[in-house]
C-alpha cells in the first residue's frame, strides 16, 4: 500500500474502517433469524410437525395447534435477538461515527472513523483511542516515542512506548511533508497476534523493517503524547483487534447435554409408542374396523389395514409431539435471563467504591453456578488487590511498623492511631502507617532512617507525573516499587521527578538535585537494582535494593552484627507473610567510579557476551556496601478473601491457585487465604525438571495420600486398564487425609505430556488445596482443559488479566474480576464481579437458587407434559387406536402456552427452598448441585413415571366414573366432549396442585400466577364454548355449550377432587417418607433450619476463623528487565513536562 | 401445613455509597423484588401437617364414599339386551339382512317399581362412535343451518357427503350412521290388553344443542323447501325433514338426531331414548309387574359384533346407576386413612431411633 494514495489503494480491495459487529440488517432480520431458529432441532423438530399436520389424511390436530405455539416461542427468541441485535448496531454507529483527524492534501479535515481508509494518514491526540491499526511515522516526542496504553487489548494499564522509525519521525507535524509522503508499505496479511508484524517501508528508495514496535493497534488509548500522526494500515474488520475477538466459544451448561441427551430418550420413547399404537390400530382395523365399515367406510386410498397403520404412526407421532414441549427451551432461556438479571441486581454484589454492581454477561450458565467443584483462580488481583502496602521496616537493627500500646506490648494495628503526615505537604494521603516512632526518628533527624529513605526514593524506576501542583502520581514498574517509593515520600524523601541524568527529591521540605550516573538494572538472576548518584555534595553514592539472599553475600563485612539483626527481622517479616526487599549503599570515591564508567561503556558497547560482560561490570560496584535495613510490603489480600475460601471449602469447592507468579509468594497468599492450613496432613511440592522426575514425585504424593490406589486392583485402576477408549471420566477418589499440593510450571509442562495427564490428573484431585505456580497463560487454560476432559465436574475460572483470558474461557464458567489490572478477562467473561469475596454469594446463594429452580422447573416441566400427553395413550385403548384426542384442541394449544406456563415460571423466578443468610451459613446445602441430585436422568425417570401415573389415574378415573353414568335430569353425560372437558380441567387442576405443592416460597407474585392460571382457564373456558364465538366458527369451535352443562355436575367435582388427591398423595408419602428412610446431609440441615426459623432462640453462631501465620518468606521484585536503560538512554524523558515542574519550584 | 411468614427486615449488609454520590450511581435498587426478599409464605412438609392431612382425607372421604355409593344403589335400574345373538331370543330372526321391516317382542318383568320420573336409553357396544374419522365426519355450520354449508358440506364428512351429485343434509358418517330401531313399552297389567306407557320424546338432547348448536335451514315456507337440493344420508329411509311430525322437533332440531349428534366417549355407551313422566306422587311411574318391548328392528349392529341394550333407570341427584365413585372414594379413604396410621408408626420409630434430634413434628 502508499501512504497518500486513495486511488492506489482502492485496487487491492481493503475494507474500509466500518466495524460491524451486528449481525442483521432491517431487511434480512427475519429470514436470517428464521433460518437461525430453524436450525435449533427442536424448532426444527416442530416444523416438520407442521408440515405433516397439513396432510388431511393422518392430521388430528388442527394445523394452529402447533402454529400458535411454533409462532410465539419464535417470536419471543427474535424480538429477543432483535434487541441484541439493535443494541449492537447503536454501539457500532457510535464506534464508527467517531471523529477523527485525517491529513488531506496538506491540510487536516476532520473526518469520521468509519471512512478512514488504507494509506490515510491521520492525526491522533493525547487521550484519543487509536482508529485503526496505525504505522507510527511521527509524534510530539523526541526520537518519535508515543506512550500507549493497552489496556483494551491486553489487560496492562501501564504504559508501553512505540517508537517511530528515524525517517518518519523527521516528518514532525509538517504538513506538507506529510501529505507528500508516499512511502509504500509491504506487510502481512492480516493476523490476530498482538504482538507480531513485520513489514518493508520504501520511502525514497530506501527500504526500512518494520515490527510491531511501530505499530499503534486499534483499541490503545495514546498517553502522554500531544500528538502523532500515523500511516493507517490495517482497517476495519482487519485490524488486530477485530481479527482478536468475536470468536468467543458458545459456552453450553452440563443441563443443555443432559437435555439434549433427555429429548433424545423422549424421541424414542415416543416412537416407540407410536410404534405399539399402530400396531395396535392394525390389530384393531382388521378385527373390528373392517367390520364396523357400514359405519364407517376406510377412505379410498386405505387398502388394508396395515397402510391404516402406517397412517396411525405418523397421527400418533403429531398427538403425541407435546412430550417434547415446544416451550421448554424458551422457558429455560426465560428463567435463566431472570436469574442473571437477579445477579445484576444483587445490592450485596455491589461494589460501592467502584460503583460496579455485578454484572452476569451471559445468561446461559446460572444453573451451573450451583454446581461447581473446581474454581481456578489466578493471585494477583484476584485473591490479592495488588496493591502493595508499605507495612513495615527494619533500619540500622531498630524494627518500625509495630504498633504499641503503654505497656511495650505488641498490640493490632488496627487498634493504634494513623501516623499523622500533615507536616509533609507532599504526603499520599492514601498512605497509611501506624508506628510514630518513626516518624519521629525522622523528625530527630537520624542518620541511618534518612539515609534508608533517600536510598528508597533513588533507588527504583518511577515516573512521576505532577498534574496539579503538589499532587504526585507515580507510574510505577511494579506496584512494589510505587510503594516503597511512596512510603518514602511521607516520611519526607519525596521524589518529585526525573530526568534522563538528574533524580529531584524533596528532603523533608527541601529540594535537592541528585545527578543520576547509572542504573544498574534488575534481572531475574541478579535479583537486585542499584543506582549510582551523585548528590549535591558531590559525593558518589550507590544504592542497592534486592533479595536478602543475594544481598548478604554482597555485604561489607564491617555490618556482620547488623545482617544478623536484619535478618532476624525479615523472618518475623516473612512470617508474617510480608514482601521483603534488603536496602543497603556503598560510598563510591570519584575515581573508583570514573574507572567503573569507562569499563561499564566499553562493555555495553562490546558486541560478544555483551550480558555477560555488564554483569560482571555490575558484580564489580555492587560489593562491600552497607547495610541500611530492610523492607516489608505486605501483598493485600482482598477483602473477605480467607473467610470465602473457607466458606467455599465446606461447601466442597476445591480451589487451585493458578498463577504466574513465582513459588514463595504463592505459596505465602495460599497460606493467607486458607488454601493451605497449617493442620494439613502433607503439602507436596513437585518441581522435577524432567519427566522421570515429575512421575515420581507424583505417585509418592499419591502413595502417601491413598497407597491402595497405585495397587493393579484398584478399581480406577482396572478401569483405566479395561477402557482405553478416549471419552472415558475418572471417578472421585477419597484420600485419607488433607493434603495440598504445589507444582510449578516446568513441571507441569511434562506433567500435561500424555503420559502424565492421568497420573497428575488423580493426584491433583485427591488434594485439598493445589497451587500452581511459574504458569503461561496456555498453562492455565491446559489445567482447566484437562479437567473438563477427565472429569465430570463443573469448573470455575476467576482471574483478572490478560493473562487469565485463555483459562476463562476454556473453563465452564469464566468469572471476570473487574479490578485493577482493566477489561480484558472481564470482557471474556460469563459473570463480572468486583470483589473475590462475592464468589461466595454467587455460586451459593444465585448459583444454588438457579440450580434448584432450574431443576425444580425441569422436573414439573416434564412431569406436566408426560401427564398432559400419556392420556391420549390410554384413550387410544377405547377409541379404536384411530388417533383420536382426548381434549379439545384449543386446549391442547393452549395447554403449555397459556394455562401452565405462568405458575411454573413464578416458580422457577421466585422459589427459595432456604432464603440466602442460610445457604451462606450453611454452604453444605450446596452439595447435591455439585453430583446434580436434583435433575438427572434417574429424576428425569422419576417424572416419566408420576406422569405415566397421573396420566391414568387421571384418565381412569373419569372414565369409570363417566361411564353409562347420566346427568341428574337423566341427559348423558358420557359423550365425548364432556368426557374432554372433565378430563382436562380434572389435568389441570392436579398440575397446578402439584406445582403448588413444588413451590415453598409462595410470593404473592406466586399466588396470583398459580390460582390465577387455573382461574383464568376456566374464564377462556366459558369464551372458548360461548355461543358467539362458536356460532361464529361452528367448525373451529365446536364445544358449545358444553362448559355450562358439566361443571355443573357433582360428579365433575367429586372426579376432580378424586384424581388430586390420588395424583397428590403419593407424593406427598414419598416425600415425606424419603428423609426418613435415606436421610441426605442437606435434608438434615434443612431440618435444623427449620428449627431455628421456627425457635430463633438459638442463634446459630460462625466460628471466627482464626489466621495462622506459617513461616514462609517471599521477595517482592515483580520488576521487568530492561526499564533502567530506557530511563538512562533518556528516551522517555519529557524536557517540556521537566521544565514546566523546575519552573514551578522557582516559585 | 407449618407457617411461618418471612417478611424479612434484615438490614442490608453491602457496601455503603459514597457520601455525595457519584454522577451515575450503578447501585442496584433496594427493592423487595429486585433483592429477592418478597415476603413469602413458607410451608413446610413436616409430619405434623402431612399425617393430619391423610387422617383428615381418610375421615372426609370414606363418608362421601358411603353416601354416593347407597345413593347409587338405591337407583333402580333395568337393561335388556335385544340384539338377538342368542338364538332364543325372539330377535333372533332380526339378524338376517333381508328382513326388512322387521319387528320382535321382548318380555320382562319389574321385580320392583320405578318410581319419580323414569328414563329410557338405549345402549350399544363395540360401536366406536370416537373413531377419529368418525368424530370429525359432520359438519357443524351445515347443522347450524347455514345455507351455503347445506349445499357445499364440509369435505370433513367424505365419503357422505354427496350422493347422487347432490349434497347429503346432514352430511358425515355420524348422520348417516344413526340410530333408528323404535322402542314402544307395554305394561302387561290385570286387563286383558297391555297398556302402552307414554314415552315423551322431547326434552332428551341438551338445551344448548337443540336452541343454539342446531337450526334448521332459512328460507321457505315448509321444511322441505328449506331443504330443497339436498339429499338424504345413504343409510336413511326418510329425508330429514320428515323425522318428525311437529315442526319444532323436526329437521335438524330433532331431538333423536340432536342426541345421536352427540358423539359418545367410549365404544360403550347410553344414550337417552324417551323420557317416562311421573303420573302422580301416588302410583309408581312404572309399578312392579311384567312389561313387553315392542322393537322395530331396524339397526345392524351383528356385523361388527356390536350389542344393542334398552335401558330403564331412574334418577338421583347424582345422575344414573354408576357405584364406581362411591367405592373409589371409600376406597381412596381407607388407604389415606391407612397409610397415615403406617406413616404415623414410620415417624414414630424413625424418630425415636435416630440420636439426632433435628427431625421434626
Amino acid at each position: 500500500l502508499q501512504a497518500n494514495s486513495r486511488e492506489l489503494n482502492s485496487t487491492f480491495g481493503y475494507p474500509n474502517n466500518t466495524i460491524k459487529t451486528s449481525r442483521y440488517s432491517v431487511f434480512n432480520f427475519l429470514p436470517l433469524n428464521l433460518f437461525e431458529q430453524f436450525q435449533r432441532l427442536a424448532n426444527a423438530y416442530f416444523l416438520i410437525l407442521l408440515f405433516l399436520q397439513l396432510i388431511p389424511q393422518i392430521s388430528p390436530l388442527a394445523w394452529y395447534t402447533t402454529v400458535i405455539p411454533l409462532m410465539v416461542v419464535l417470536s419471543i427468541t427474535a424480538v429477543k435477538d432483535a434487541i441484541d441485535d439493535v443494541k449492537r448496531h447503536q454501539n457500532d454507529n457510535h464506534v464508527n461515527n467517531r471523529s477523527v483527524l485525517v491529513v488531506m492534501n496538506g491540510r487536516i479535515k476532520e473526518d469520521k472513523w468509519m471512512n478512514i481508509q488504507v494509506g490515510d494518514i491521520i492525526k491522533l491526540k493525547n487521550n484519543q483511542p487509536v482508529t485503526a491499526d496505525v504505522l507510527l511515522l511521527s509524534s510530539s516526542e523526541p526520537y518519535g516515542l508515543t506512550y500507549i496504553e493497552t489496556a483494551e487489548l491486553d489487560g496492562e494499564t501501564n504504559l508501553k512506548v512505540k517508537q517511530s522509525i528515524s525517517v518518519t519521525s523527521n516528518l514532525e507535524d509538517n504538513l506538507g511533508l506529510l501529505s507528500s509522503f508516499d512511502g509504500k508499505v509491504r506487510c502481512e496479511s492480516p493476523n490476530n497476534k498482538l504482538d507480531k508484524f513485520t513489514g518493508i517501508l520504501t520511502f525514497k528508495g530506501k527500504n526500512y523493517t518494520l515490527d510491531h514496535d511501530k505499530l499503534l493497534l486499534r483499541g490503545c488509548i495514546i498517553r502522554n503524547t500531544d500528538w502523532c500522526y500515523g500511516l493507517v494500515i490495517y482497517t476495519g474488520p482487519d485490524t488486530k483487534l477485530m481479527q482478536n475477538c468475536g470468536k468467543s466459544t458458545f459456552k453450553r451448561t452440563h443441563m443443555d447435554h443432559l437435555l439434549n441427551v433427555l429429548v433424545l430418550w423422549i424421541f424414542l420413547f415416543l416412537g416407540g409408542m407410536c410404534f405399539i399404537l399402530a400396531i395396535g390400530h392394525g390389530i384393531w382395523e382388521n378385527k373390528k374396523g373392517y367390520y364396523f365399515q357400514d359405519f364407517l367406510p376406510w377412505e379410498e386410498f386405505v387398502s388394508s389395514s396395515v397402510v391404516s397403520a402406517i397412517l396411525t404412526f405418523w397421527s400418533y407421532f403429531i398427538i403425541l409431539n407435546t412430550m417434547v414441549p415446544i416451550s421448554l427451551y424458551v422457558s429455560v432461556e426465560i428463567i435463566r435471563l431472570g436469574n442473571s438479571f437477579y445477579i445484576n441486581w444483587d445490592r450485596k454484589m455491589y461494589y460501592a467504591p467502584k460503583n460496579t454492581p455485578a454484572q452476569a454477561r451471559t445468561t446461559t450458565l446460572n444453573e451451573e453456578l450451583g454446581q461447581v467443584k473446581y474454581v481456578f483462580s489466578d493471585k494477583t488481583g484476584t485473591l490479592t488487590q495488588n496493591i502493595m502496602i508499605f507495612n513495615k521496616c527494619s533500619i540500622n537493627g531498630i524494627i518500625y511498623g509495630y504498633g504499641y500500646d503503654k505497656n511495650g506490648q505488641r498490640v493490632e494495628v488496627s487498634e493504634v492511631k494513623k501516623v499523622d503526615f500533615s507536616y509533609n505537604k507532599l504526603a499520599d494521603p492514601k498512605f497509611s502507617f501506624y508506628d510514630n516512632t518513626l516518624v519521629e526518628a525522622m523528625k530527630k533527624g537520624d542518620h541511618w532512617v534518612h539515609l534508608f529513605f533517600l536510598s528508597l526514593s533513588l533507588c527504583h524506576t518511577v515516573m512521576s507525573e505532577e498534574k496539579v501542583e503538589g499532587k504526585l502520581v507515580y507510574q510505577a514498574q511494579s506496584p512494589d516499587e510505587g510503594a516503597l517509593v511512596t512510603a518514602a515520600r511521607n516520611f519526607g524523601f519525596v521524589f518529585r521527578s526525573r530526568t534522563s541524568e538528574t533524580i529531584m527529591v524533596v528532603e523533608m521540605g527541601e529540594t535537592k538535585v541528585y545527578q543520576l550516573l547509572a542504573i544498574l538494572d534488575f534481572s531475574a538472576v541478579r535479583k537486585r537494582m542499584s543506582v549510582i548518584v551523585r548528590t549535591p555534595e558531590d559525593r558518589v553514592m550507590l544504592f542497592c535494593k534486592g533479595a536478602d539472599t543475594i544481598l548478604c553475600q554482597l555485604l561489607h563485612p564491617s555490618c556482620r552484627s547488623l545482617r544478623d539483626v536484619t535478618m532476624e527481622h525479615l523472618d518475623d517479616f516473612a512470617f508474617e507473610g510480608l514482601r521483603t526487599l534488603m536496602v543497603a549503599y556503598r560510598e563510591v570515591d570519584n575515581a573508583f567510579y570514573q574507572a567503573w564508567s569507562k569499563k561499564h561503556s566499553e562493555a555495553c558497547l562490546s558486541l560478544e557476551n555483551r550480558e555477560d560482560k555488564i554483569s560482571d561490570v555490575y558484580r564489580e560496584m555492587e560489593k562491600d556496601l552497607m547495610l541500611l535495613g530492610a523492607t516489608a510490603i505486605e501483598d493485600k489480600l482482598q477483602d473477605g478473601v480467607p473467610e470465602t475460601i473457607t466458606t467455599l471449602n465446606k461447601a466442597k469447592i476445591k480451589i487451585w491457585v493458578l498463577t504466574g507468579d513465582k513459588q514463595e509468594t504463592a505459596v505465602n497468599i495460599a497460606y493467607a487465604c486458607n488454601i493451605f492450613e497449617e493442620e494439613m496432613d502433607g503439602i507436596f511440592i513437585v518441581e522435577g525438571k524432567n519427566d522421570e522426575t515429575v512421575r515420581q514425585e507424583l505417585r509418592l504424593a499419591r502413595k502417601k495420600m491413598k497407597p491402595e490406589s497405585l495397587l493393579e486392583s484398584d478399581p480406577v485402576n482396572t478401569y483405566l486398564n479395561t477402557k482405553p477408549q478416549m471419552p472415558f471420566r475418572i471417578p472421585e477418589e477419597v484420600p485419607n487425609g488433607n493434603y495440598g499440593l504445589i507444582i510449578n510450571g516446568y513441571s507441569l509442562a511434562y506433567a500435561l505430556e500424555g503420559n502424565l495427564e492421568l497420573e497428575l490428573l488423580r493426584t491433583v484431585c485427591m488434594c485439598k488445596g493445589v497451587i500452581c505456580c511459574r504458569m503461561t497463560p496456555l498453562q492455565k487454560a491446559q489445567v482447566v482443559e484437562l479437567m473438563k476432559r477427565y472429569k465430570e465436574v463443573v469448573t470455575l475460572a476467576i482471574g483478572d488479566g490478560a493473562n487469565d483470558v485463555s483459562m476463562i474461557k476454556a473453563a465452564h464458567i469464566g468469572i471476570g474480576i473487574t479490578g485493577q489490572e482493566g477489561m480484558q478477562a472481564m470482557l471474556n467473561s460469563d459473570y463480572a464481579i468486583s470483589q473475590f469475596c462475592y464468589l461466595q454469594r454467587l455460586l451459593l446463594v444465585h448459583g444454588r437458587w438457579s440450580y434448584n429452580r432450574m431443576c425444580k422447573f425441569l422436573s414439573y416441566f416434564f412431569y406436566k407434559n408426560f401427564a398432559f400427553t400419556l392420556m391420549h395413550f390410554w384413550y387410544a385403548f377405547f377409541s379404536g387406536f384411530s388417533a383420536q384426542t382426548v381434549y379439545d384442541t384449543w386446549f391442547i394449544t393452549f395447554y403449555n402456552l397459556v394455562y401452565t406456563s405462568l405458575p411454573v415460571l413464578s416458580l422457577s423466578l421466585f422459589d427459595q427452598d432456604v432464603n440466602e443468610t442460610w445457604s451462606l451459613r450453611f454452604p453444605e446445602l450446596y452439595d447435591p448441585g455439585q453430583h446434580n441430585l436434583y435433575f438427572n436422568k434417574k429424576e428425569f425417570v422419576k417424572c416419566l413415571v408420576r406422569g405415566i401415573y397421573s396420566s391414568f389415574v387421571l384418565f381412569f378415573i373419569p372414565m369409570r366414573t363417566i361411564h353409562n353414568s347420566v346427568h341428574s335430569d337423566g341427559k348423558e353425560i358420557s359423550d365425548y366432549q364432556s368426557f374432554s372437558l372433565l378430563v382436562q380441567t380434572a389435568l389441570l387442576c392436579v398440575v397446578t396442585v402439584q406445582i403448588a405443592l413444588d413451590t415453598t416460597y409462595w410470593t404473592l407474585i406466586s399466588h396470583i400466577f398459580t390460582w390465577g392460571s387455573l382461574g383464568f382457564y376456566f374464564c377462556i373456558l366459558f369464551l372458548l364454548y360461548s355461543d358467539g364465538l362458536c356460532l361464529m366458527f361452528p367448525n373451529v369451535f365446536q364445544f358449545l355449550g358444553v362448559a355450562r352443562n358439566t361443571l355443573n355436575l357433582p360428579q365433575m367435582w367429586l372426579i376432580i377432587i378424586l384424581s388430586v388427591v390420588l395424583c397428590i398423595l403419593p407424593v406427598i408419602g414419598y416425600r415425606f417418607l424419603k428423609p426418613l428412610f435415606w436421610p441426605a446431609d442437606v435434608d438434615k440441615i434443612m431440618n435444623r433450619i427449620h428449627l431455628w426459623t421456627r425457635h430463633p432462640l438459638l442463634p446459630p453462631t460462625q466460628t471466627k476463623l482464626r489466621h495462622t501465620r506459617p513461616r514462609r518468606s517471599s521477595y517482592a521484585f515483580s520488576h521487568k528487565q530492561g526499564f533502567g536503560a530506557l530511563i538512562t538512554s533518556g528516551k522517555t524523558m519529557k524536557d517540556k513536562v521537566f521544565k514546566k515542574n523546575s519552573f514551578s519550584f522557582k516559585k | 401445613m407449618a407457617m411461618n411468614y418471612n417478611a424479612k427486615d434484615e438490614v442490608d449488609g453491602g457496601p455503603q455509597c459514597p457520601p455525595g454520590g457519584t454522577a451515575k450511581n450503578r447501585r442496584p435498587d433496594n427493592t423487595a423484588f429486585k433483592q429477592q426478599r418478597l415476603p413469602a409464605w413458607q410451608p413446610i412438609l413436616t409430619a405434623g401437617t402431612v399425617l393430619p392431612t391423610f387422617f383428615i382425607i381418610g375421615l372426609i372421604f370414606i363418608p362421601i364414599g358411603i353416601g354416593i355409593f347407597v345413593t347409587s344403589n338405591n337407583i333402580r335400574e333395568i337393561e335388556i339386551d335385544y340384539t338377538g345373538t342368542d338364538p332364543s331370543s325372539p330377535c333372533n330372526k332380526c339378524l338376517s339382512p333381508n328382513a326388512t321391516p322387521c319387528y320382535c317382542t321382548i318380555n320382562f318383568t319389574l321385580e320392583q317399581s320405578f318410581e319419580g320420573n323414569v328414563f329410557m336409553y338405549y345402549g350399544l357396544s363395540n360401536f366406536y362412535q370416537n373413531h377419529r374419522r368418525y368424530v370429525k365426519s359432520r359438519d357443524d355450520s351445515q347443522l347450524n343451518g347455514d345455507s351455503s354449508a347445506l349445499l357445499n358440506p364440509s369435505k370433513e364428512c367424505e365419503p357422505y357427503r354427496r350422493n347422487e351429485d347432490k349434497p347429503i343434509a346432514p352430511c358425515g358418517a355420524i348422520a348417516n350412521s344413526m340410530f333408528n330401531d323404535t322402542l314402544e313399552l307395554f305394561l302387561v297389567g290385570n286387563e286383558s290388553y297391555p297398556t302402552p306407557i307414554p314415552l315423551k320424546k322431547k326434552g332428551i338432547a341438551w338445551w344448548t344443542d337443540k336452541n343454539v348448536k342446531f337450526r334448521n335451514p332459512s328460507g321457505g315456507e315448509s321444511l322441505k323447501e328449506r331443504f330443497k337440493g339436498t339429499t338424504k344420508p345413504v343409510n336413511w329411509v326418510k329425508p330429514v325433514y320428515m323425522l318428525d311430525s311437529e315442526p319444532d322437533n323436526n329437521g335438524f332440531i330433532n331431538e333423536d338426531f340432536i342426541v345421536w349428534m352427540r358423539t359418545a366417549a367410549l365404544p360403550t355407551f347410553r344414550k337417552l331414548y324417551r323420557l317416562i313422566e311421573r303420573k302422580s306422587d301416588l302410583h309408581p311411574t312404572l309399578p312392579a309387574g311384567r312389561y313387553y318391548l315392542n322393537i322395530t328392528y331396524n339397526y345392524p349392529v351383528h356385523s361388527f359384533d356390536g350389542r344393542k341394550r334398552m335401558i330403564l333407570s331412574t334418577i338421583s341427584w347424582m345422575g344414573g346407576k354408576n357405584p364406581f365413585l362411591g367405592i373409589a372414594y371409600i376406597a381412596i379413604g381407607s388407604i389415606s386413612f391407612l397409610l397415615g396410621v403406617v406413616l404415623l408408626v414410620i415417624n414414630h420409630k424413625y424418630r425415636n431411633s435416630s440420636n439426632t434430634a433435628d427431625i421434626t413434628i
